[in-house]
């Protein structure tokens, strides 16, 4: 996230130093901690909506365990497999969502004109927004995640090759850097439409839910835009299946289960030029 | 004003350009609308000068300002603030210009305000023997010793915007600029901001630029004012040859002992009565004594007070003489 937060920061080229990367980390961390101080300011408000977060995202699992009481497959997974594109989709997004997930909220920093002070400020804009409003009860689902992960992995029949194993943490690394895309490009989209933030919300919170779940119960078409378009697929469905030893639905070459890597470079590398476009567009209408 | 040499602030044939889109009646389409918000401004300001920016609203006054502050691109003209072209080099900028928005604080709500000064020194990188003398200077100046540990939330609008003053002067800005600073405040906080500004001023030699809406923040503190109107700039003077330009009028609000018919006296054109209250409108450049004595003189006197003439009203005045 760092890393893409400085490629992705809307500034002249005379100013992109090599420290541009530590730049933007330091200015994060920065607000980060303004942030995590006012939240400890209602100490007991934190305390109940981190509780709050904690309960919610684990009946959302429970969900799935009671499903699995009346059925012993779905979409020919079992309940161990799905465990495993729920962990791996869970932690990945709520990593994403604590370190970025605060741009959907741009459009009212844009809207109410707060957003001219964060340009005022000599630290890079992006890092700034994403740290905005940082809420740390966002490690929450981040927890739940790699809870349920762990409970999987000794359960899924997944035979554990070096590859296998490199490719678990490589997959949620890269899939938290999609979702931080998606969370960076939908930001840059509300510069022009102040109040795309559900749109943004269906893809980033929607397409979490989607990825919690095999691929093979969705239609095609569903499944061709979540790997074409809004490369989502790639976050945990492409190397689960791989690791379980599944052909994926829609018959793509096998290499694709390692593109998460690279897809996930070219997603940065693309919100970064929206994310520029965006804040160049707010600088030459204004608000 | 032949201070060394560059002008702190140039701004030559500048433009702003706004695409608005509206609906037009009965159709699906928008229309687009060209709307020139600032229509070929130039002026240069000189280091160590304070000038008064005023105008309606909506004339282009924060247009103007945010493109001297690298937030907005211009759509035509230069822009050269202490070197610097801001929308250009706009992070560079930042380190050499201090900006307060009165409507809009940039301190921590929920922390007190001894930490949004912390963000400024990391943010800024102020050396800490710098940021001591800068943030002791302030806290004694504007009276913030005994709000530094308290929650920005529980300060007063007047000690929110004195706090404000100070987060943007600690890192020891060339160039202030003040959008309403005095807007909302009582009139003992007006004065302490003006009386710091002045020391600021006169001690560090910032050049300041503040829009208002108050003469009063012009007449206490800018030697220079300039008047924007539709994007243009329609006045660039002292505050006399503003009264001047426009005609303006203070009024003389007189409480007589009683009831009385209209008075006449030389120099004053009576406005109205509302029962022993009696308004006397006169040249805002004439001084009001001889007027006070010629009245005292004739007819007993109760209570008088002198009230300035509204920037919209000498602004619309200008017009009219135009």
């Amino acid at each position: 996230m760092a890393e893409s937060a400085a490629r992705t920061r809307a500034t002249p080229a005379a100013e992109r130093t090599p420290g541009a990367v530590a730049e933007s980390v330091r200015a994060y961390r920065l607000v980060v901690g303004m942030w995590m101080r006012s939240t400890m300011a209602y100490r007991a408000s934190f305390v109940m909506t981190a509780l709050g977060n904690l309960a919610a995202t684990a009946l959302d699992f429970v969900t799935i365990v009671l499903m699995f009481s009346h059925i012993h497959a779905l979409g020919g997974f079992t309940l161990p497999e799905i465990a495993l594109l729920y962990g791996t989709a869970s932690t990945s997004f709520g990593l994403a969502d604590l370190l970025a997930g605060s741009l959907d909220r741009l459009g009212e920093r844009v809207r109410d004109g707060t957003f001219d002070t964060l340009l005022l400020r000599p630290a890079p804009v992006l890092a700034q927004v994403a740290a905005d409003r940082f809420a740390l009860r966002r490690l929450g689902r981040v927890t739940q995640g790699v809870l349920v992960l762990g409970w999987s992995l000794p359960r899924v029949d997944v035979h554990w090759t070096v590859v296998n194993v490199a490719l678990l943490p490589v997959t949620l690394l890269a899939g938290a850097a999609i979702f931080c895309a998606v969370f960076v490009a939908g930001g840059a989209f509300q510069f022009w439409a102040g109040d795309a933030a559900q749109v943004q919300n269906s893809v980033t919170y929607g397409g979490a839910t989607l990825l919690q779940y095999p691929p093979g119960i969705f239609s095609r078409e569903l499944l061709r835009g979540v790997t074409f378009v809004v490369p989502l697929a790639f976050v945990n469905w492409l190397p689960c299946l791989r690791m379980l030893g599944r052909p994926d639905p829609l018959g793509l070459p096998g290499w694709v289960d390692f593109a998460g890597v690279p897809v996930a470079l070219l997603c940065c590398a693309l919100a970064g030029v929206v994310w520029r476009a965006g804040v160049r567009s707010y600088r030459s209408t204004g608000s | 004003m032949t201070q060394s040499g560059e002008p702190m602030i140039a701004v030559e044939d500048v433009e702003k350009v706004f695409d608005v889109r509206r609906k037009a009646a009965g159709r699906l389409r928008r229309e687009r609308h060209r709307v020139r918000a600032v229509d070929g401004l130039s002026f240069t300001v000189p280091r160590g000068e304070m000038v008064g920016y005023i105008g309606p609203n909506g004339a282009g006054k924060s247009t103007t300002i945010k493109m001297l502050t690298g937030i907005l691109t211009p759509s035509g003209g230069r822009v050269l603030v202490a070197g610097i072209d801001p929308s250009r080099d706009r992070a560079r900028l930042s380190r050499r210009i201090g900006v307060v928005f009165g409507q809009r604080t940039t301190l921590w709500w929920d922390l007190p305000l001894r930490d949004s000064y912390q963000l400024v020194r990391r943010m800024y990188r102020i050396e800490d023997a710098r940021y001591a003398r800068n943030l002791a200077a302030c806290v004694e100046l504007l009276d913030l010793g005994p709000l530094l540990d308290v929650p920005v939330r529980q300060l007063s609008l007047g000690q929110r915007m004195r706090g404000d003053i100070a987060a943007a002067l600690l890192h020891d800005p060339e160039v202030l600029y003040l959008d309403e600073p005095t807007i909302g405040l009582d009139v003992v906080s007006k004065a302490k901001v003006r009386g710091f500004l002045r020391t600021v001023n006169a001690e560090r030699g910032t050049t300041v630029l503040l829009t208002t809406h108050d003469l009063t923040d012009i007449e206490t503190l800018c030697s220079r004012v300039m008047v924007i109107d539709h994007g243009r700039l329609m006045y660039d003077g002292g505050l006399d040859g503003l009264h001047a330009a426009g005609d303006s009028e203070r009024t003389l609000v007189v409480d007589f002992a009683r009831e009385l018919p209209p008075v006449e006296v030389p120099g004053a054109r009576w406005v109205r009565s509302e029962g022993p209250r009696q308004w006397l409108a006169f040249p805002a450049g004439d001084s009001a004594a001889p007027l006070v004595a010629a009245l005292a003189a004739r007819h007993p006197l109760v209570d008088l007070s002198v009230r300035e003439p509204a920037i919209e009203d000498v602004i619309a005045r200008m017009y009219g003489a135009a």
